[in-house]
This record gives structure tokens, C-alpha cells and sequence, in this order.
């Protein structure tokens, strides 16, 4: 199972460009993510982490280079597309609205309607099923008010709410940011549940013992290039941290005869 | 097995588990329409031991309900612009210049009762798709727009009435609204139907979602409901069918007025906008987050300017209503303690000045705890002074209750 996929990435990404104004904020980045997989996006602040993944998303296209998904090359051009492809993005404010219940926050703007009148039955079954389908036992009820929930309980529902769309691809950024040990913990379990229920991932952080703890591949960009895309199991801690940090790490990474990458 | 413990953990406990349940979300600060059931109690009964004699009255009871229903009305406009987290300063005027439109086409241009009433409401659409549009697309905020059209409003309402400074009305049809009354028996019927409706809709809602093991009150909550409405819509209706003319060998006046199916039927209507359509769920969702709501796919400056409409397109009925009672359009309709009287009974029926949270029901109990102040304080002292401090005290007690209960559920 993993060779197939291994052999065929969900997405993949070949030399992608992208420029504000004078500045080069992406220079040739390669990504491949596998069905199945967690994929770690790590490195700095301003390596532009944030930038490949709104691109992805489609709140703005990339200005050059490929974007394959399932083996066709698409052309993303609004959030609307990326969604219609099955790629949801879990923002780090989560974008719940806290008046609302859990069904409510899952279904917001993709409300179940017959006629003119919303479908609530089977917006609450669809919303428990997709819960249950993850073994949240988290929340008290799905018809609790997100205002009355934990982080950890918010950062499941707004994960629950991209599942919820048959979607094949999730982008969670920062998903541990603002939680504490245990909850963290609880994240990390359904991030890893959801790899293991086929879909595939990309997990942004900047926290490398949660990076290690739940990655199967990580991928680390350093000022615009990808320094290197491996095999979690394949490195270490520190060498990860030198990639983030340098750009390389002994054999792995941008040499320095690349030009650009030694700094 | 995590199903049955979701749907379980609403349905456990009964009428003792709803109520510990409510307790619970008081104590979370979500206090919802206890203040306005509160006050409502303690106003009647403080003026009931302070003037009994004429508050407590048959004939006063049916003027009370005609003074609270324009407050009603302008409050429930006022409902979907608060849960956008805006305010709309103009619709005391936006409801006195729609008037003034009624009663010029009406009186002086001599237009039929129709064509009349929806240039009058047509006004009002139109004050609130200008209000929308300079809120929603050029971003000026809500407080100054309407403050302007405060302003403006009353010019224009001016320039429409003219010189002669007073329009009488005289069409049968709009004086009915605030000062005919249903038939006793009438009067029966529409509690009956309205009860047993109200019985029907939610018990078979209720059913279904027992059967379906979906999240649903307690069947003793529903009865408790049921039976609420029973007994409070059944003193209502006794009470107003009382004939309270000061001259009943003259003329009889006793029954239902009209204004209260008009009022239930904004009410239900309204409610099923806000409540059970998706463009009700995207009003609170703005409210709630507008970054949210924009991210989700749903259009926010659509929504802001659909609910600027609804507010004055509302306020334009509640000034058919103030035309009505006074069988005549002044340029003080819509005026003086209006709009702060609206604002009030929304905020006092727990609808919140932060958006995101608030009923339609809510501008009822409000507009009757406002309208209960309104008619009995002027029984206990003449002096404007104290009626006016009082007033604003009330104002400004719902304010900091809301204030509180954000500040409790947030932190």
C-alpha cells in the first residue's frame, strides 16, 4: 500500500513560483503528498510555508510552475476549485463562529437545505457520523454551543468540518499552536487517524517533537526552495532542525554549489 | 456509542435536567430573555400595587398592547441589524417619512389603499438598500451612516408633510389596524389555532426527532411549553375580550385588537427567516464572525444590506402602525424616545449590541417590558423628568447585562 502510493503522490507540486511585487517569495518549490500519509511542512518564519499553502488552497495562483492533483495538471484559480477538488484548509484561527453550534459551524455556508428550509435532521446525522467516523468522544453534543468548547475540542470540530466534504486532501496549519500538553496530544491522534482513514495530509508547525511524533514524510523549505523532502524515519531531530535553520544537512538538502542556497 | 451519548445528554433528566440544563447556561452567562421575564413581572406588579385602579384595567391592558406594538415592530427590524453587530439610528425617522408617504398619497394625492401601502413600504426598502449599500460596500461604519440619516430623515420627512404640519388619515382600513378588534369569538378561535398549531408543529418535530434518536428537548419540556402558552395566551384573550368601553350602553369595545395577529404573524414569520433558512443561519453567522462567514463561501455585504432592508422595510410598518393610532402623521411620528425605545426592547429581550446573539421573540418581551414602562409611569408621576431618567436607567441596566454576559461567556 505504501509503495503504491508512494509511487503515485496525490498532489504534486514541480518547480512553483510565486512573487510579490520585487520579492521572490517561493523560487522553484517541489512537494509531493501521498494519499494515506502525513506530510510536515516545516521551516522558518518567512520561508514561506504560509505562501505555498494559500496557493495550494487557491486564494491566490502561483505565478509559475505545476500543479498536479491525481495525476492531471489543474489550474486552482479560487478557494471554490480547491474545494470542488477536495482540498479544505484548517486556518490557525480555525474560522468558527462562536454563536453557533457544532452542525451549524460544520455546515457553514454548505448548509443541507429542502426547499427553503434548512435540513437540520441530516445535517446533525452527517455531522455525527463524520465524528464518530474519527472517535471524537470529545464533545458533549454536537448541538453545544463552539463558544462553550476547549481549543483542543475547536481544533477537532474545524477538522471534523473539512472532512465533512469528502475532501482527499487536509492542510491544517498550526493545529497545536495555542493548546496544552493533553489536548495536543488529542490533535495529534486524529491528524494521525485521518492519514490512517486514507486521506492525506500536510501538517504546517513549527513544534518538531509534534513533527516527529506524527509525520510519515517531511518537507522543509528554507527561503523559498524546498530543502529537502524525506522520509520521516529517515532523520533525525537535529537534522531536521539544520534543514529549517541552513537549508542542509550533510548530504541532505540545497549544496552549496547551488549558489542561492548557501548563505 | 459516542452517537447514543450525544443524543442522550439532551434528552436526560427531563423538565429537572432542562432546568438544570438553563442554570447552567445562566451561570455560563447566556441569560437569554430571564431579565426581560423578570422586569416584565416586576414592572406589572410594582404598578399594579402603585396604581392598580387604572393599570391594571381592562381598557388599559389593550392600550398598552397598541402603545408596545410599534415599539414591537421597530425592535424586530432592529433585531437582524444587531445581529450583524450594527445599529440603525434612523429607523424611528425611516418609520415617521414611510408614514408620511402613506399619508400624502393617501389624503392629498387621493391614491387607492394599496397602491399607497407599497409606496410606503417601498420607502422604507429603499432607505434601508441606501443605508446597506454605504455600509456593506464603501465600509463607513453603521453608527454614523444612520446618524446621518437620522438627521436627514427628518428633513425629508418635513419637505414631504409640508407646511401644513399635520396629515389626518381617514382610510377605514389603516385607523382599523391600531383601533378595531377583533370578534370575542374571533378572538377565540385565533388563541385556539395558534395553540394548537404551536402543539402540533413542535410535537411532531419532536416526535421525529425522538424516533430518528437525533438531539431534542424533553417531552415534559414540550408540555411545559405547551401549557405555558395555554394558560398565558388563554388570560390574554379573556382579558381583552372584556368590555372595557367607559360607556358600554353607547358603543361596546371589547376583543382582540388587530394589531395582535399582525404582531404573531411577523413574529412567526420572522422567527422562521432567522431561525430555519439558510439565510437566517448566514445572518448569525456574520454576526458571530464575519471572517468565518467570508471564508465559508458566503457573500457578508449581501447579507448587511438584505438586513439594513428588513430593518427599515419594518420600521415602514410599524409607522403604518403610528399612523394609524393617531389617525395622523405629524412631524414628530417616529421621533423623540422611538428609536431608543426600540433599541431598548431589543436589548432588554436579550438581543445583544455585539452581534451574533438574538430573537425575534425578543422584541416582543422587550417592546412589552418598555411598553408596560411606557404606560404605567406616566399613572405614577407627571414629571417628564423622571420618566425620561427612568427610561434611559433601563436602557443602560440591559446594556451592562449584556455587557457582563459577554464579558462572563468570552473569558
Amino acid at each position: 500500500m505504501p509503495q503504491e502510493s508512494k509511487a503515485n503522490p496525490l498532489l504534486s507540486l514541480r518547480g512553483i513560483r510565486k512573487s510579490f511585487g520585487a520579492v521572490e517569495v517561493l523560487r522553484g518549490v517541489d512537494l509531493n503528498v501521498y494519499s494515506g500519509k502525513v506530510t510536515a511542512l516545516v521551516g522558518d518564519n518567512g520561508a514561506g510555508k504560509s505562501t505555498l499553502i494559500k496557493g495550494i488552497a487557491g486564494i491566490y495562483p502561483f505565478d509559475g510552475g505545476d500543479y498536479v492533483f491525481e495525476g492531471e495538471s489543474v489550474q486552482i484559480s479560487d478557494p471554490r476549485a480547491a474545494n470542488d477538488l477536495g482540498i479544505e484548509v484548517v486556518y490557525q484561527d480555525l474560522a468558527l463562529c462562536d454563536n453557533l453550534d457544532v452542525v451549524h459551524n460544520m455546515f457553514l455556508g454548505r448548509e443541507e437545505k429542502r426547499g427553503l428550509i434548512l435540513n437540520e435532521d441530516d445535517m446533525e446525522r452527517r455531522a455525527r457520523e463524520t465524528l464518530d467516523g474519527l472517535s471524537v468522544r470529545t464533545l458533549k453534543s454536537v448541538r453545544q454551543q463552539v463558544s462553550s468548547l476547549s481549543g483542543g475540542q475547536r481544533q477537532t470540530v474545524a477538522i471534523a468540518r473539512a472532512v465533512l466534504w469528502n475532501s482527499k486532501l487536509v492542510i491544517l496549519d498550526e493545529p497545536t499552536a495555542a493548546l496544552g500538553v493533553a489536548q495536543t496530544a488529542q490533535v495529534l491522534s486524529l491528524v494521525r487517524r485521518l492519514a490512517d482513514a486514507g486521506l492525506a495530509v500536510i501538517l504546517i508547525s513549527h513544534n518538531m517533537v509534534d513533527v516527529m511524533e506524527v509525520a510519515d514524510n517531511i518537507a522543509a523549505l528554507y527561503l523559498g526552495q524546498m530543502a529537502a523532502q524525506v522520509e520521516a524515519s529517515d532523520v533525525s531531530h537535529g537534522e531536521v532542525v539544520e534543514l529549517i535553520t541552513a537549508g542542509r544537512s550533510g548530504e541532505l538538502g540545497i549544496q552549496p554549489k547551488n549558489g542561492e542556497g548557501a548563505a | 456509542m459516542s452517537t447514543q451519548d450525544t443524543a442522550a445528554s439532551t434528552t436526560s433528566g427531563g423538565l429537572r435536567g432542562a432546568f438544570s440544563d438553563y442554570v447552567d447556561r445562566i451561570r455560563g452567562g447566556n441569560l437569554g430573555s430571564l431579565p426581560a421575564v423578570l422586569g416584565l413581572v416586576v414592572l406589572v406588579v410594582l404598578f399594579t400595587v402603585l396604581e392598580g385602579q387604572t393599570f391594571f384595567s381592562a381598557f388599559n391592558f389593550a392600550n398598552l398592547m397598541s402603545q408596545a406594538a410599534m415599539i414591537i415592530v421597530l425592535a424586530m427590524g432592529l433585531v437582524f441589524v444587531l445581529l450583524l453587530g450594527e445599529i440603525d439610528l434612523s429607523a424611528g425617522f425611516a418609520a415617521g417619512t414611510s408614514a408620511a408617504i402613506l399619508g400624502v398619497t393617501l389624503t392629498q394625492n387621493g391614491w387607492p389603499l394599496i397602491l399607497s401601502l407599497i409606496a410606503c413600504l417601498g420607502t422604507g426598502l429603499a432607505i434601508g438598500l441606501f443605508i446597506g449599500l454605504l455600509v456593506a460596500r464603501l465600509g463607513i461604519p453603521s453608527f454614523v451612516v444612520t446618524l446621518a440619516m437620522f438627521l436627514a430623515l427628518q428633513g425629508l420627512m418635513l419637505l414631504i408633510i409640508g407646511e401644513g404640519g399635520t396629515i389626518g388619515i381617514e382610510d377605514e382600513f389603516v385607523i382599523a389596524v391600531q383601533n378595531r378588534n377583533l370578534t370575542p369569538i374571533a378572538g377565540w378561535i385565533l388563541f385556539l389555532v395558534v395553540l394548537v398549531g404551536y402543539a402540533l408543529f413542535s410535537g411532531l418535530r419532536l416526535r421525529r426527532r425522538i424516533a430518528e434518536n437525533l438531539t431534542h428537548e424533553a417531552v415534559s419540556v414540550w408540555i411545559f411549553k405547551v401549557a405555558t402558552l395555554a394558560v398565558l395566551g388563554g388570560i390574554g384573550t379573556f382579558l381583552l375580550n372584556q368590555e372595557r368601553s367607559r360607556r358600554p350602553d353607547i358603543t361596546s369595545i371589547q376583543g382582540v385588537p388587530y394589531i395582535i395577529p399582525l404582531i404573531l404573524i411577523l413574529l412567526i414569520g420572522l422567527t422562521f427567516v432567522l431561525a430555519r433558512t439558510g439565510f437566517g443561519r448566514h445572518i448569525y453567522a456574520v454576526g458571530g464572525n464575519a471572517e468565518a462567514a467570508r471564508r465559508a463561501g458566503i457573500s457578508v455585504s449581501r447579507i448587511k444590506i438584505a438586513c439594513f432592508m428588513i430593518c427599515s422595510t419594518l420600521a415602514a410598518v410599524a409607522g403604518i402602525l403610528f399612523a394609524s393610532r393617531d389617525n395622523s402623521i405629524s412631524p414628530t411620528t417616529g421621533g423623540s424616545t422611538t428609536l431608543l425605545f426600540a433599541v431598548g426592547a431589543a436589548v432588554i429581550g436579550g438581543t445583544s449590541l455585539f452581534g451574533g446573539r438574538g430573537k425575534i421573540s425578543d422584541a416582543v418581551l422587550g417592546g412589552l417590558v418598555v411598553g408596560v414602562i411606557a404606560n404605567g409611569l406616566p399613572l405614577i408621576t407627571s414629571q417628564a423628568g423622571i420618566q425620561f431618567i427612568v427610561t434611559g436607567l433601563v436602557l443602560l441596566v440591559a446594556a451592562s447585562v449584556d455587557a457582563l454576559s459577554r464579558k462572563k461567556s468570552t473569558t
